[in-house]
């Protein structure tokens, strides 16, 4: 049974008659063509496809379309207005990834936590970094680079 | 100098392409993979050429354009492709400065960015008209390297995945494009399917219900239909056949009792087993690839030339393989590489092109693009071979091995498209009256072998023997995964090793040491040792272990030291590795090979292990595969051994099996028990106590 769901999408009004138990990942990338939110699993096992829920990180692939009537949403594509996130930089300048399939999901995650450490003055420590992407799974065995990486940008 | 890769492509123009005003063309046969190898061709190609490296651009595999590079395969790229396009661009510079030093009227040429400067003039690659239809010379000098090659220069494709730009084949989009969802049979062994295909061609959006055989799929307008169809589908569909009855936990005597092809790698003497030798049986289950990114395909069929988009590892035999399961002709089948999440071998990248492709038949005129769900990509995908493996052997009285023995058994560790008797792709193998997926092989042992691969210690033994034993029907669908046997057979000869050192009381290091005189062997192993602290005391409940390997005995050398903590569980505390994979063109992409080498192997010797029963692959979600997690991964510390004199060893697969090794020593070396089966969980750990 469709329906019609409104959810704001990197500051933009989005639509979409769907069936309300559709994931929020596949309107992001079927329907408004935001492919920067990956799929990996389609159960919020792998981290893949995160995004922002009013601000808040979000497995994308398995937060149905009526949970987020309404909402904010932030994809990796509207994460920062102006350049890449400071989080973003850091990987890029730590060469962490090596498919780089997971690494859309891990700057929504770390990002989120980075804004937080920098307005509080408070950086990350490795074990911090670690802890906050347990649930985000890499095969490429690029998890020491991608931890360097958000301390670094953690510490402003 | 030589490559494979140059002698089936003999042609500069194949490689090379000026056409476009200052940019040059690189052809790749060889396909990125996540590996960084398109960065590295370029660091080849412009310090070759003397241009910058933003000049050049990377034209990914196509059977349409490019070179024929069979597989990417086997850490092989930077010897093959590298060592082609190294060729090709030193023949072109040549060719090119000799029609500068023409048109210009001098000799006196100096090249800076692409550009010749005279005294009297300048002019560029991008001016001259020069002919490279000609047949590039192996035997070239080459021109003296800027320094390009050697420098750790940034991936050219990260920077668009980090800020998640459309990079990957499943983010392409064109018009008019369908979206193919494949409902896989609920067993192993099923032969038809019922389904009500009238009640799902009335949906909204639903394009075709495609049942043939036990292939079953939907087709749609949106992805978003596709799936909400293809999972009411599957819940409606109705399987007959027979499910095969075995499980994970029966395969070790599956695999030793089962008919095989035996294949004498080494033909030392036989050791008697029960007399003074020191035997011990080792075994590891079936793993899985478990990338990120399931698998994905797009296909467009016009009427006559089927085009596929796959991230296969080589385009050209997956178009031989397509052209004989789909019945077209070879040359009205066009491939092209599009990048898909991170590829650690035969995945199944390769079938979901297959779909694609077959769906496509039924919607001329409409491109089609199939995802695979996380639960297929983990559980009908190709799995890395389970493996058993028994070793003998003998020493003297100083300690020194005298007799070495190896018998392996398993799938053969290679089912890639065209390479067997029929089409090795998982739908063809679906559809009625088709055949099943014939057993996989092995490569011959000058290619590396596959259940032999680093069967044959790389140590100074006077007699050894190794027999492959491979297996000719497979309890699950088997194929290349990276470092194929190296992994499993590392990890015995090095665990059988250490047991020898123990035995003589000589410390495991200097043990490898004395049988060792390969002098680029004893430094990969000299040089960890010192990184680690080797000798020096471990805290308690902690060991400490070395693993070593050159990889295929062929290629890079690798030696890797574990330090493990094992209280309620064993857990990796730190990773040393030392490798020389001879001259390095960008170390900062070696280091990433090495050490996400090393932690994937450190995953799968820990905690990887696919579970079946009556037909049905039950590890089939994150929770039931689970693999190394951020905290679970220790710091590693790698130290590369440059090589500039040498030839280039690739550096992708070389710390699998030391890896593995290492930690398995490390493991005996804290609590005393030696584990033997792959993966050392605690439940294998508490098994082994009573051996």
């Amino acid at each position: 049974m469709s329906q019609t769901f409104t959810v704001v999408v990197n500051g933009e009004q989005r639509s979409i008659d769907a069936d309300p138990s559709t994931a929020l990942l596949w309107a992001l990338r079927d329907a408004w063509g935001l492919t920067g939110t990956r799929f990996g699993c389609g159960a919020g096992s792998c981290g893949a496809c995160t995004v922002w829920v009013d601000g808040v990180p979000t497995h994308s692939c398995d937060t149905p379309l009526w949970s987020v009537d309404g909402k904010n949403v932030t994809t990796v594509e509207g994460l920062s207005e102006q350049g890449p996130h400071p989080v973003q930089e850091a990987l890029i300048k730590h060469q962490a990834g090596q498919c780089g399939y997971c690494l859309s999901g891990i700057v929504m995650r770390s990002a989120a936590a980075v804004d937080q450490a920098r307005a509080a003055g408070n950086p990350m420590g490795e074990d911090d970094v670690r802890q906050c992407l347990d649930g985000h799974l890499c095969r490429c065995g690029a998890h020491n680079r991608i931890v360097r990486a958000i301390v670094e940008a953690s510490e402003g | 100098m030589s490559s494979p890769s140059l002698s089936a492509n003999p042609l500069l123009s194949t490689w090379l392409d000026f056409a476009t005003p200052g940019r040059v063309t690189a052809h790749m046969g060889k396909s990125e993979l996540g590996q960084g190898v398109d960065t590295v061709m370029v660091q080849v190609v412009a310090d070759t050429l003397g241009v910058d490296v933003a000049r050049i651009d990377i034209q990914a595999p196509d059977t349409a354009t490019g070179p024929d590079e069979n597989f990417t395969a086997g850490s092989l790229s930077v010897p093959h492709s590298g060592t082609a396009l190294l060729l090709a661009a030193a023949n072109a510079r040549q060719l090119f400065l000799a029609a500068a030093q023409r048109h210009l009227g001098s000799t006196d040429v100096t090249l800076e960015d692409g550009t010749f400067h005279s005294p009297s003039g300048s002019t560029t690659y991008w001016d001259l008209d020069v002919d490279t239809d000609v047949t590039v010379d192996p035997e070239i000098p080459l021109p003296p390297s800027s320094g390009t090659i050697g420098s750790s220069y940034a991936r050219i494709d990260l920077e668009a995945k980090i800020t998640g730009q459309p990079s990957y084949l499943s983010d392409v989009r064109l018009p008019n494009m369908a979206y193919g969802r494949v409902i896989r049979p609920a067993f192993r062994g099923a032969i038809g399917v019922n389904v009500d295909r009238e009640e799902f061609l009335q949906r909204a959006s639903v394009v075709d219900v495609v049942v043939d055989g036990a292939f079953l799929a939907v087709i749609a307008d949106t992805e978003i239909v596709a799936i909400k169809t293809a999972i009411d589908v599957a819940d409606s569909a109705q399987w007959s056949g027979e499910p095969s009855d075995l499980t994970d936990d029966e395969v070790s005597g599956f695999l030793t009792t089962v008919e095989t092809d035996d294949t004498l790698l080494a033909e030392g003497e036989s050791v008697n087993p029960n007399g003074d030798a020191h035997s011990a049986r080792y075994s590891r289950s079936f793993i899985a690839h478990a990338s990120i990114g399931p698998a994905t395909a797009m296909a467009h069929f016009d009427g006559t030339v089927l085009e596929v988009w796959s991230h296969t590892q080589g385009v050209y035999p997956l178009r031989r393989d397509l052209a004989r399961a789909l019945d077209i002709d070879e040359h009205n089948v066009r491939v092209r590489h599009f990048q898909g999440a991170g590829c650690y071998g035969h995945n199944p990248a390769d079938d979901a092109a297959f779909d694609a492709a077959y769906l496509s038949l039924r919607v001329p005129n409409r491109p089609v693009h199939v995802t695979w769900t996380r639960e297929d990509e983990l559980s009908w995908g190709p799995f890395g071979p389970a493996m058993v493996v028994s070793i003998s052997a003998t020493t003297d009285d100083t300690g020194q091995i005298t007799t070495w023995s190896w018998d392996g058994f398993g799938n053969g560790h290679s089912s890639r498209p065209s390479t067997l008797p029929t089409p090795s792709l998982l739908g063809y193998s679906h559809l009625a009256d088709r055949p099943a997926i014939p057993p996989s092989g092995d490569p011959p042992l000058a290619a590396g072998a596959g259940t032999g691969r680093n069967s044959i210690p790389g140590y100074d033994i006077p007699s050894v023997r190794a027999v492959a034993h491979r297996a000719l029907e497979m309890p699950m669908r088997a194929s290349a995964m990276r470092s194929l046997g190296a992994h499993m057979n590392v990890f015995a000869i090095e665990s059988h090793l250490d047991d020898l050192a123990e035995k003589h009381g000589i410390d495991p290091v200097e043990y490898r040491l004395h049988h060792l005189s390969d002098h680029r062997a004893r430094a990969v192993i000299e040089t960890v040792a010192a990184q680690s602290g080797w000798g020096t005391p471990v805290a308690e409940d902690r060991g400490r272990g070395i693993g070593y390997a050159r990889y295929k005995g062929l290629g890079a050398w690798c030696a890797v030291v574990a330090e493990v903590e094992a209280i309620e569980e064993v857990r990796v505390t730190g990773l040393w590795i030392a490798v020389d994979c001879g001259r390095v063109i960008n170390p900062d992409g070696v280091e990433n090979q090495i050490e996400g080498g090393a932690l994937q192997s450190l995953s799968w010797t820990l905690k990887e292990r696919v579970r079946f029963s009556n037909g049905v692959v039950t590890s089939d979600t994150w929770e039931d595969y689970p693999i190394l997690t951020f905290s679970e991964v220790p710091p590693v510390y790698t130290t590369i051994i440059d090589r500039p004199d040498e030839k280039w060893l690739g550096a992708g697969e070389a710390s699998m099996g030391p890896t593995a090794a290492a930690i398995g020593n490390a493991i005996a070396s804290a609590l005393g028990i030696r584990v033997r089966d792959l993966p050392i969980t605690s439940d294998a750990i508490v098994a082994a106590m009573g051996d």
